[in-house]
């Protein structure tokens, strides 16, 4: 009823390879970025600049992890120190040309993020599944281990911290402390949706059915035809991109200053639940994997303490953390269980449904 | 269907908690601590928490608040990790609070921009960014009572002084072991220069904040070295560590000192052969304080705390007290300079740079000779006061010292740089406009 395929007729191929073929869906995405520019004017600080912001930012890394992971099959424990490299090469930019803007030097940060990626992917062309994942870990130790023990990545810095300094667009401060957060908002909310439109693009396309190829049975592919060293590195490549995009805004547009520490291990391993809690070979998947690892965490902590006030319980911000821990983690096993597609499957069987409604089938 | 309850279970409870949120009485200030009672850190995290709670809530059970102003007071949990300290800032930020305590220099850094355009003033008590003592560069910065390095400064003073001189420690060698962190590598620039020119070796053993519990290939390496002397800047869980790691590997305890952190749990990791290790501090421990009585009497016995009765009094409980009795004092002498009973962060900010905690005014408070005395100023945040060293007897803390002095000379020039490079590295860093208060 509500998604109906029947009469939207593709009559060449640049219509049936179009990212939304479908009208419903052309509707729908546009009515929720419309939405999303709406919240920059509707939302409050809070909701702008400790859930949005961090949201997008963790999804536009899933995305990345999601093209190596989902739809090449390459296990990658790397992420974080790939955000890193974003964030690290981001600030090194940006002060040494400051007269540039920092919008480009986010783009091309993500270059830099893309060339170790592909560094250490190298190894992917020999060893598979867990092994490549201890390779990566490699990357991920190494590359934290650089963050720390050269002084030069954060020009000198006693404390060792990046920190933002004052950037503009059009005249308006977007990175610093004097940014509002409804405008580092729209900053990352415009760099967001470019970059899943073109993420979009790519897995939609030849180079992504090239990935899927490979993810599905590589020796096969490379009979087609398919190069498998370029296309693994391609995929290391892009995936360490996006994350490097999304490390750089981590820093500037989020925290506004950052540790080496933002980057260890366990930032990894929170982007990997999210790229599987999301759904494997998905984009948005992703978002809603990030909303899920990172949202429900942060609504638990409003409504946990609201639910036990009326009954006169007063639990403290450590019972609170501890609760969410837990919640969280059933969740997750619980989601594994009912859904081991992630969610952007219970939404396919959502659009299904929604495509027969109101007949069973 | 199960899906679809769950779901619309989840938007009810949503709308439920946007809607009840407790709205603040409106003749009432309100002083969020962050706190960590989680992660591996809680071992230190809780009972500070404890501390800076208990004393807030002492007033506000004893006197009704500070002023006859009730505070309000509101624990948010960062697991002294930055990610949940900026989201524990975001949602305090609204609810107009008066000062903020980061507890982690980690979220201190992200914070400090932030402080002058939000007008929240922060309180980072002798953690957080030594260069912003310089009230004239971090108007919105306090980091009372003193900076890492004058806490560095004061450890080779005093190594310096045991040896007979500080020209005897030429040719000796001084390991340095630390958290590999902002927190940790702060000290090193100055323990460097003065290695060069007192003529001492300096030797590093940087711990990782994920190997803090298994330090033992730094203890073997200090082993091979053998440094004269040994320096800690660690927290949480390393502290204990390195403590047991030390005395396993035969170090001789006299000779290992540390910065401020390490609590009794930490030394006492070490069983009896962590005798001898010692320890800068600049407040008492235990309990004969008026003060620490009230809060017995009020808080702990009437079970309104999550502090055992035995660790009242104990080294980062009393810690935690003497940071709130730095924001209760920033409370109090803000409504003096405004007249006003409901302060804001603008007013504390004031408060805060004229505090003024002399033995008179620490006896009126229930706490003579609880800590030296402190004066804050306009341009100076943090006092740059003396602390003393202490020793552990296998059992409590004794105080081995009189008050040392930290090297200004050497810790100025070092502070001035460092704040001037980082307003410059900052391009655009605000100017101070905020007018000094007339010291009173």
């Amino acid at each position: 009823m509500f998604y109906r395929e029947a009469g939207q007729f593709k009559t060449n191929y640049v219509a049936d390879s179009a990212i939304f073929p479908l009208r419903e869906d052309r509707i729908g995405i546009g009515l929720i970025v419309l939405a999303a520019y709406a919240l920059a004017f509707i939302g409050n600080s809070f909701l702008l600049q400790a859930v949005m912001i961090p949201f997008l930012v963790f999804s536009l890394a899933s995305i990345g992890l999601n093209i190596l992971t989902g739809y090449t099959g390459l296990l990658s424990l790397g992420t974080g120190a790939f955000m890193g490299v974003g964030a690290y090469a981001c600030y090194k930019l940006m002060t040494a040309f400051p007269e540039v803007n920092v919008i480009v030097w986010i783009f091309v940060s993500g270059f830099f993020s893309a060339a170790i990626g592909a560094l250490f992917g190298l190894p992917s062309l020999r060893i598979k599944g867990f092994y490549l994942a201890v390779a990566t870990l490699a990357a991920q130790f190494f590359l934290q281990w650089c963050f720390i023990r050269i002084p030069w990545l954060v020009n000198y810095n006693v404390s060792g911290a990046l920190d933002a300094p004052l950037r503009t667009l059009f005249g308006i401060p977007i990175v610093g402390a004097t940014a509002t957060p409804q405008t580092r908002y729209l900053v990352v909310l415009t760099i967001v949706i470019v970059l899943t439109l073109i993420a979009s693009n790519l897995v939609h396309g030849r180079i992504g059915r090239m990935w899927i190829a490979i993810r599905d049975m590589d020796l096969a592919a490379e009979l087609m035809g398919i190069r498998p060293l370029q296309t693994k590195l391609l995929a290391f490549a892009v995936s360490s991109y996006y994350c490097g995009v999304a490390g750089a805004l981590l820093v500037f547009l989020w925290y506004g200053g950052a540790e080496y520490d933002v980057f260890n291990i366990n930032q990894s391993f929170f982007i990997l639940f999210m790229v599987i809690i999301g759904g494997l070979g998905s984009l948005i998947g992703s978002f809603f994997g990030a909303a899920l690892i990172f949202i429900l965490p942060i609504v638990l902590g409003i409504v946990l303490p609201a639910l036990f006030e009326p009954f006169g319980i007063s639990v403290g911000a450590d019972v609170i953390e501890h609760l969410r821990f837990m919640i969280v983690g059933a969740l997750i096993i619980f989601f594994l269980i009912v859904e081991p597609h992630g969610l952007a499957r219970l939404w396919q069987i959502g659009k299904q449904k929604l495509l027969v409604w109101p007949f069973p089938y | 269907m199960s899906f679809r309850k769950l779901g619309l279970g989840f938007a009810a409870a949503t709308l439920l908690a946007g809607t009840a949120l407790p709205a603040l009485a409106q003749d009432s200030v309100y002083v969020p601590l962050f706190t960590y009672r989680t992660g591996p850190f809680a071992g230190s995290g809780t009972h500070i928490a404890d501390g800076m709670h208990d004393y807030l809530r002492m007033l506000n059970e004893r006197d009704g608040g500070i002023g006859g102003v009730k505070l309000v007071l509101e624990e948010c949990e960062t697991g002294y990790d930055t990610k949940k300290g900026v989201e524990c800032y975001e949602s305090v930020k609204g609810k107009n609070p008066v000062v903020v305590n980061p507890w982690s220099t980690g979220i201190t850094l992200p914070l400090i921009p932030r402080a002058s355009v939000d007008k929240i003033p922060i309180l980072s008590m002798a953690y957080g960014l030594s260069a912003s003592a310089r009230g004239d560069i971090f108007p919105w910065v306090f980091n009372p009572p003193a900076t890492y390095w004058d806490g560095m400064s004061m450890i080779v003073k005093y190594i310096g002084e045991k040896e007979g001189g500080l020209d005897k420690l030429k040719g000796k060698k001084i390991g340095f072991i630390h958290l590999d962190a902002a927190f940790g590598k702060e000290p090193i620039p100055l323990l460097q220069e003065m290695a060069k020119d007192i003529g001492f070796e300096v030797a590093l053993y940087p711990v990782a904040a994920q190997d803090m519990q298994n330090q033992s290939s730094q203890w073997l390496s200090v082993r091979r070295d053998r440094p004269d002397y040994m320096i800690m800047w660690g927290w949480g869980s390393m502290n204990g560590a390195a403590v047991k790691e030390a005395v396993r590997s035969g170090y001789p305890m006299d000779k290992f000192y540390s910065i401020w952190w390490p609590g009794e749990d930490d030394a006492r990791a070490g069983g009896a052969g962590a005798k001898g290790f010692k320890m800068l501090n600049w407040h008492a421990v235990g309990t004969n304080f008026p003060a620490i009585q009230d809060i017995q009497k009020h808080v702990v016995d009437k079970g309104l705390s999550k502090a055992p009765k035995d660790k009242v009094g104990e080294l980062l409980y009393n810690r935690g007290i003497y940071n709130s009795l730095l924001i209760a004092e920033g409370i109090a002498q803000a409504q003096k300079i405004t007249g006003k009973k409901v302060v804001t962060g603008e007013d504390v900010r004031r408060g805060l740079e004229n505090i003024k905690l002399d033995p008179a005014r620490l006896k009126e408070l229930g706490l003579e000779g609880f800590t030296d005395q402190l004066a804050l100023s306009c341009n100076d945040h943090n006092g740059h006061r003396a602390a003393f060293m202490q020793e552990w007897d296998g059992t409590k803390w004794v105080k081995i010292s009189a008050p040392i002095e930290p090297m200004t000379d050497r810790v100025k020039a070092q502070l001035d740089a460092a704040a001037k490079d980082y307003a410059e590295k900052n391009a655009g860093w605000p100017k101070r406009t905020e007018a000094c208060d007339k010291a009173s």
